[in-house]
């Protein structure tokens, strides 16, 4: 057996690739859909709560602040670990795949609104003396002249760092979320053979590889317009 | 409301589990004073052949780039510390964290400082040339320093999340911080251990953060 055979039975050998490819495919529809949910929620959450700072109330904008400061400080393994080994001990039991859905959805929604929040006071406050003088509330100031401006200059850093977090997708594997990783490494036990891991690094690399390259694009895109 | 303060907050076993709690925070801050440097110099590394004037280079540079920023870095710790060993090539938890943190951060610094060279006007550079300086002593004393000070708030900001992310290294039973605190929350069943860790976190990286804000704004990005 030649040195390259020998490499080839243990990393990509065709039997083990035919018998765990249902269970990687399985592990890629899990992670897409975490990955989709936790960019929606988490988006959605880091907007209003901008939106919500935006009216400058002091005791309503501590929390938001503490919150987003907390959740941009802790490593999210971290939060995943205590949500999910302490929620079963005060007697809420929540499947692995909702842990991680809802702390990386925090942990997004924390970066996205440090990043809204700027945006929204780059828009000049002239932009909304002048909405608000011509009789629009501030709610309708916020939602037609100012958000639309703020946005657009949030884009590229909100891009990269909803990349980096859907990334964290793969910290499932820890609380046995059946992700591709999770997928992987039970079948590299089984099987006792690299095989699975790879096939599981691989998918990773064709699933994140595009969307780094889109997000570079973006970011570049967005760049230029501003000039 | 008792029974979540004797879940997270129970000082009774913080107590007891601070002593490993420390050593684990040592290890951290080990691991932390290897792969920072790494990925410094890594990215240094990588920046000045991004910057190359050969094609080769420039597109081998880019190639790592994007594909080590695209793998997230527990697959890539995974595939370091559990597969290699079927190539022959067994590293220690510590090998495989340095490894796999070289790969993963000497690819996002690598991209600051890139951004942070190109930043610098060309006529810094024909100025400093037509002064005699050789082009690797013009980018080591005059371009490099004014492209860090540009791209400081980035700097800052990608060390934050390797710090964070060496919480990782506890999966291949590396004994950080998080590792530590694992370890006394699976003998106490009591999740208190793991917030005293997210403490020290918070001690350490929330003044970091407030300064990245601060940071950020002041340099109007």
């Amino acid at each position: 057996m030649t040195g390259l055979d020998r490499f080839r039975d243990a990393f990509l050998k065709p039997e083990l690739i035919e018998r765990y490819l249902p269970d990687i495919l399985s592990g890629i529809a899990v992670t897409l859909q975490i990955a989709v949910a936790v960019v929606v929620t988490g988006l959605a959450l880091g907007l209003a709560l901008a939106v919500v700072r935006s009216y400058g109330y002091r005791l309503v904008n501590a929390p938001v602040i503490v919150f987003v400061d907390v959740f941009r400080a802790l490593p999210p393994l971290v939060v995943i670990l205590i949500v999910y080994f302490g929620l079963p001990n005060l007697g809420v039991n929540i499947p692995s795949f909702a842990v991680l859905w809802l702390v990386l959805s925090l942990v997004l929604a924390a970066f996205a609104e440090e990043i809204f929040w700027s945006g929204l006071i780059s828009v000049r406050k002239g932009q909304w003396d002048a909405a608000r003088s011509t009789g629009l509330s501030h709610w309708q100031a916020l939602i037609s002249v100012v958000l639309p401006q703020a946005i657009r200059i949030c884009v590229p850093p909100l891009t990269n760092r909803t990349i980096a977090v859907t990334k964290n997708t793969a910290l499932g594997t820890v609380i046995g979320v059946g992700e591709i990783m999770n997928q992987g490494t039970s079948a590299m036990s089984l099987s006792g053979n690299a095989t699975p891991l790879m096939m599981a690094a691989i998918a990773y690399v064709a699933i994140f590889v595009p969307v780094v390259a889109l997000g570079s694009w973006i970011e570049r895109r967005f760049a230029w317009k501003k000039a | 409301m008792d029974i979540f303060l004797f879940q997270f907050f129970n000082l009774d076993i913080m107590r007891q589990a601070l002593p490993l709690i420390l050593d684990g925070a040592k290890m951290t801050l080990l691991l932390c004073l290897a792969v920072i440097p790494l990925g410094l110099v890594g990215g240094l590394m990588v920046a000045t052949g991004s910057i190359s004037t050969s094609r080769t280079s420039r597109i081998l540079t880019k190639g790592y780039v994007d594909f080590f920023r695209a793998v997230p870095p527990l697959v890539l710790l995974l595939v370091i510390y559990s597969g290699l060993p079927f190539a022959g090539i067994r590293l220690s938890p510590f090998m495989a964290v340095c490894l796999a943190f070289f790969l993963n951060a000497s690819s996002f610094y690598g991209e600051i400082f890139r951004a942070g060279v190109e930043s610098v006007g060309k006529g810094q550079w024909e100025a400093a040339r037509s002064t005699g300086l050789t082009w690797m002593q013009t980018y080591q004393t005059v371009v490099l320093p004014q492209a860090s000070r540009n791209v400081l708030p980035d700097l800052v900001s990608n060390t934050v999340e390797v710090i964070k992310l060496t919480s990782i290294a506890s999966v291949v039973s590396f004994t950080e911080l998080l590792y530590a605190a694992d370890m006394a929350r699976s003998v106490t069943y009591n999740t208190s251990p793991i917030v005293l860790a997210a403490i020290l976190y918070l001690a350490v990286l929330w003044p970091v953060v407030r300064l990245v804000s601060r940071l950020e704004h002041r340099l109007g990005h």
